[in-house]
């Protein structure tokens, strides 16, 4: 292995591989959210009202065996929905986990309460309302993050956007929503196009001021860029006859599937609040 | 910095979501007002700028990278009510579709971030800035204090929300329900870890930005610039018109000094002042000695009973105390010149816009 590839990757690659990353994820999710599963087939209206009380229910349980039970459900759902599970583990539970785990690391032993393990060599207790408390917000934080994820796995952005309105989100918010959306993949491009240019012109190594300075001046650019970008937009609905009036095609229909699985849901949740207060 | 779902109690959530839509409400009616249609596609574009900038990995002193929120440079070039509306619009999609912040939490973060983090980055950047020249290096320094005092303050507000939750919200055994970090912990484990790298970002991004378009784009950075949500309105208002101002209500303060001058001006006799013997001393003094005529000049009498003054020597009736009188009399009289030039301006602009076929 040459020493150039043992390296660790410097600001430029990071920031490639996380726009990268970003252009992945949205092409994988329109691609699952043609797949033939039971969250697919919903009403992207009744998906929304269907899940958003359980992620809120999740953060209200008192009770961790609710909670467990509520990731279940998110699991089943998954699998119903044609969700791989390796694709959660790796997009939501382990980056969770960790996140999370670590942050939750220290209440096992700062939390104070009747000890129930000693560490062997450095000596420290492990408290029962800290692994309560730890074992709270990791739970918790899957639940709600594995709801959300399959939410949007299993609809296409712009029929999620247009399904808020039944949140009575104003009809130019969601217009505001998709084409940010949309222009989130020009700038992403952009971003990355600039990045790569840079990348293949760098010959030796540049210092930190000198990197900080770099990336401060891609920042600008793509400012002056927005700014240009919003103009020649604004010119373009202009002269398609824009004159500040916003119309959304509402083409959503429901059947008595839709009706049937929103009044599961629903049923779940009055459950699940009943037993987790 | 992204507080995710299960972090707060949904009672915080609640409050801060309240807390949060007045501002999003008043932003957007800000912004719709200065920009009218060319909000939409400024607002879609600068949320996905905000996105994007998110993404960008800024290298640190000591080898380490940290990723900004961009709302200092947000602030500087569009706006404190524009950045805020569209941070929140990029914390939003972050939110929902790549799990970046909770749903629940999503009020909680655009309070700290876009809310409190664009009117620091705003209130920094105006104080530390001035009213230096646009290609000035303080507005590079002013512009990076706004990031790093912004996502600070942004910082320390989520760690009181999270330090807050085990003090209130613990199950039947006392295991804390949300966060288990009491404020004592949070607030120097969120705080520390901002002051020192991720503020840096911040920092260095917003700071970086400004001297990048001090360079290439000034105009970006100007009053009017074009994705100023002050672009389109004329350089008038509070800002420019305050020294006036202050000068006006100085004046009408001192307007009572008058009364320390003794006798009356030259001239400017009522025609009772020729009865009055010692009104009649006065002229005679002020008019080299000339006696003044024995009766008031006829002409004088027959004009000054044509008008009759609301405020006769600048003292309205009900008014005994005659300093305060100068000073009712100085604001009244300010305020009708005003309100003249107000309905004049007005006119000619419902002109204006009439002949340019602009008027709806």
């Amino acid at each position: 292995m040459t020493r150039g590839r043992t390296k660790s990757r410097g600001a430029v690659e990071r920031s490639l591989a996380s726009l990268v990353d970003a252009l992945e994820y949205a092409f994988y999710a329109e691609e699952l959210a043609k797949e033939d599963g039971l969250l697919q087939k919903l009403d992207p209206r009744v998906k929304i009202v269907a899940v958003l009380p359980l992620i809120v229910i999740a953060a209200l349980a008192r009770r961790l065996w609710l909670i467990a039970a509520l990731f279940a459900i998110a699991v089943v759902l998954a699998l119903l929905s044609k969700v791989p599970l390796a694709t959660l583990a790796k997009r939501v539970w382990l980056g969770v986990l960790t996140f999370t785990g670590l942050i939750s690391l220290p209440a096992l032993f700062l939390t104070p309460g009747q000890a129930i393990y000693r560490l062997p060599l450095l000596g420290w207790t492990v408290t029962a309302p800290g692994l309560r408390a730890a074992v709270y917000l990791i739970t918790r934080a899957e639940t709600a993050a594995t709801f959300s994820v399959l939410l949007v796995l299993c609809t296409p952005w712009s029929s999620v956007l247009k399904a808020l309105r039944v949140l009575r989100l104003p009809i130019v918010l969601v217009v505001i929503l998709g084409m940010t959306y949309r222009y989130i993949f020009l700038l992403l491009r952009n971003a990355q196009d600039m990045f790569t240019s840079r990348k293949s012109r760098i010959v030796g190594r540049l210092d930190g001021p000198e990197k900080r300075r770099a990336a401060a001046a891609s920042a600008g650019v793509l400012i002056s860029k927005t700014i240009q970008l919003s103009g020649d937009v604004y010119l373009a609905m202009r002269s398609r006859g824009f004159q500040g009036e916003v119309f959304v095609l509402d083409e959503f229909q429901t059947h008595w599937f839709d009706w049937a699985v929103l009044a599961l849901f629903i049923s779940v949740a009055l459950v699940a609040f009943w037993f987790g207060r | 910095m992204h507080i995710p779902d299960g972090y707060l109690s949904p009672s915080t959530c609640a409050l801060l979501y309240g807390t949060a839509i007045p501002f999003w409400y008043t932003a957007f009616a800000r912004v719709k007002q200065l920009l009218n249609t060319r909000l939409i596609p400024l607002l879609a574009v600068a949320g996905a700028f905000c996105f994007v900038i998110m993404m960008f990995n800024v290298p640190l002193p000591g080898g380490t990278t940290g990723h900004a929120v961009g709302v200092g440079a947000a602030t500087v070039v569009l706006g404190p009510w524009a950045s805020m509306l569209s941070v929140s619009i990029a914390l939003l999609i972050q939110a929902v579709f790549f799990g970046d912040g909770g749903i629940t939490t999503f009020g909680a973060n655009c309070f700290n971030m876009a809310i409190v983090g664009s009117l620091v980055a705003h209130f920094t950047y105006r104080a530390v800035a001035g009213r230096t020249a646009i290609a000035s290096p303080r507005r590079v320094v002013a512009a990076g204090l706004a990031g790093y005092a912004a996502i600070n303050v942004a910082a320390l507000l989520a760690a009181c929300e999270l330090g807050i939750q085990p003090l209130f919200f613990k199950d039947a055994s006392g295991a804390p329900l949300y966060a288990p970090y009491a404020l004592h912990i949070a607030i120097p484990a969120m705080t520390l870890g901002h002051l020192t790298f991720a503020g840096l970002a911040e920092l260095f991004v917003a700071g970086g930005v400004v001297a990048y378009l001090q360079r290439t784009n000034p105009a970006l950075l100007g009053k009017r610039s074009a994705g100023s949500i002050e672009a389109g309105v004329p350089p008038s208002g509070w800002t420019t018109t305050r020294p006036l101002w202050i000068r006006l209500a100085l004046l009408m303060l001192l307007t009572p000094l008058g009364i320390l001058a003794a006798g009356t001006a030259w001239g400017e006799w009522g025609a009772k002042d020729f009865a009055d013997p010692q009104m009649r001393q006065q002229m005679a003094a002020a008019s080299g000695r000339v006696a003044p005529p024995s009766k008031q000049p006829r002409g004088l009498a027959r004009l000054s009973s044509l008008w009759s003054a609301p405020f006769p020597q600048y003292a309205p009736p009900f008014v005994r105390h005659p300093a305060f009188g100068y000073v009712m009399s100085a604001v009244f009289g300010s305020g009708l010149i005003l309100g003249f030039f107000l309905l004049i301006g007005w006119i000619s602009e419902k002109r204006t816009a009439i002949e340019s076929g602009t008027s709806p």
